[in-house]
Formats: structure tokens, sequence, C-alpha cells
């Protein structure tokens, strides 16, 4: 068993057991923490394949943004989660069945399978160059236009979320700066004639 | 014994079937349901690069970024919504949202 081949299976035991994991804790913030040991297994089968790009990417936007946010999420709302987790004794067995059921229909489907002989590689993998070089040279070439969607997309995801959580609430004393510049001294400033001794 | 293909695929399988059982096993709990999307995410992306390691193609890496924004686009509009949901109601209960039931 070489190294590689001893690597893999550590890397899978540890996301799929930490899968599972993610589905039964108890305590949503244990889940988070389980998602994020998944990402990290899944990074490692990802630099075992030579996507090292997509392994590093997949470590700072899963696990140094998404989770994180959930990590917030979590944190900020003070919900029962005892309550929520009662019946899942009660779900058990029928996620069970479709689980097991649906893994039986992806081992049929994965038995049949083969290559089609009509099947070719659009974007060859080049030898001379790093990963990281072949990716974005494919991304800002033949991919632009997706690319730019890509991030109109997280554009869109960024204003909707900023636009869902705003809240103003009232009763709250706020600056408002046009008002601050608006002000002027012959308004705000009254003079008056003291008296020594006496005060106002 | 070499690892080929058909490894990186049964793990992408079973991450997928977890993913679906933890959509079905935590039905009341809309934050677990949006981690089990992630997960079922993830092993499609396991899959796509897999398969795109195995070929010699590079567009598998090229699709999983974009799902990867994907990804992160929902778990924020989701979590957004999810915030939002139980500022106005208190819970986070799925059964609880029926607010548009005619």
């Amino acid at each position: 068993m070489t190294v590689a081949v001893f690597a893999f299976y550590v890397f899978a035991l540890v996301t799929i057991g930490s899968g599972l994991m993610v589905t039964f804790s108890r305590n949503p913030v244990h889940a988070v923490l389980w998602l994020i040991s998944a990402f990290v297994g899944a990074t490692g089968l990802f630099v075992l394949l030579g996507a090292e790009f997509i392994a590093m990417l997949l470590l700072i936007v899963y696990v140094g943004a998404v989770a994180v946010l959930f990590l917030f999420v979590v944190m900020m709302l003070d919900v029962d989660f005892a309550a929520l987790k009662g019946e899942m004794a009660r779900a058990m067995p029928l996620a069970l069945l479709i689980g097991v059921v649906l893994l039986m229909q992806i081992g049929i489907a994965f038995g049949s399978w083969r290559v089609s002989s009509g099947a070719s590689i659009s974007n060859p993998t080049p030898t001379d160059i790093d990963n990281a070089r072949a990716i974005g040279l494919l991304i800002y070439d033949r991919y632009i236009y997706l690319f730019q969607a890509a991030g109109l997309v997280l554009l869109v995801a960024m204003i909707g979320a900023i636009l869902l959580t705003l809240r103003h609430r009232t009763g709250i004393k706020r600056q408002n700066v046009l008002h601050q510049m608006w002000r002027d001294p012959a308004q705000t400033i009254e003079m008056k004639d003291i008296k020594p001794g006496q005060g106002l | 014994m070499a690892v080929g293909i058909e490894h990186y695929i049964m793990v992408a399988a079973t991450l997928f079937v977890i993913g679906i059982f933890g959509l079905f096993l935590n039905r009341k709990n809309v934050i677990v349901i949006l981690m089990s999307i992630e997960l079922i995410l993830l092993s499609a992306n396991i899959s796509f690069v897999s398969f795109s390691s195995f070929n010699g193609d590079l567009t598998g890496q090229i699709f999983t970024l974009f799902v990867l924004t994907v990804a992160a686009a929902e778990a924020a509009i989701g979590l957004a919504i999810l915030v939002v949901f139980f500022r106005n109601r208190g819970t986070i209960d799925v059964e609880d949202v029926n607010v548009m039931k005619g």
C-alpha cells in the first residue's frame, strides 16, 4: 500500500464520516464543525486528483466563507434545537429506506456505465504548465462570458442577502449627515447676556 | 492496488446519499437541510474533478468553479432568508412555514 493509496483512504473516510456526523449531530454548531471537516477531507481528495487550484479554492470558499457564515447564523439565532431534533428517531426508518434505495440505484447505474465510443475531450489537460495556470488560461479565454456570469450571480446574491437582512429599527438615534451639514449658527446658537454672580 | 476512478465515484455517491439521507432525517431543521445541500453539491464536485482528472479533460474543473459559485450564493441567500424568517416568526421549524397557505 503506497502513500497515495493510504492517503486516499484516509481522506475518503474523513469525508464520509464527517458527512454522516453532519446529519447525526444534535448540536448544529458541531454539525457545522463536521461540515468543515468534510470539506477538508474533500480538499485532500482533490489534491490527490491533481486539482490543486480547485482544492485551495474549496478550502478558501467553503471553509473560509460558507462554513463561517453557517457558524455565525447558528450562533446568532437563539433556537431551541433540542425541540427540532425530537422526531429524528421517527424519521429514521424512512430516511434509511430512501438512502439504501438510492444507493442501490446508483450502484446499478454505475454497474452498467461505460464511456461512449464517440466521446471526445474538449479541453485536454496541458502537461507542460501547472494546474492553476491551465485553469486561468481556460476561464479567461474560452469561458470568459461564463466567468462574468458567475460574478453576476455572486453580485446578485450579495445584494439580495443585504436587502433581505437590512432593517431600520425605529427609536434609535442615527447620524444624519445632511442634517448636520445644514445646521447653521443663526438657528442653533442663541446669545445670552449673563449677569456676573447670578447664573442663567 | 492503485486507486481508480471507481473509488472516487463511490466516495461521491456515498456523500450524495448521505446528503439526501440528511434531508429526510432533519426535516424540521432548516440549517441542517442547507448543510445537507452543501454536502450534495460537494459530492457533485468530487465527481466532476475525478472525471476531469482521470479523463485528462480540464472542463470538469472549470464546471466545479461554477458549482462552487452557485453553492456560495445559495448559502448566502438561504441563510439570509432564514435570518429574516427567524426574526419574523421566532422559530426555524419548516412546518411553521405556512403563511402563504391559501
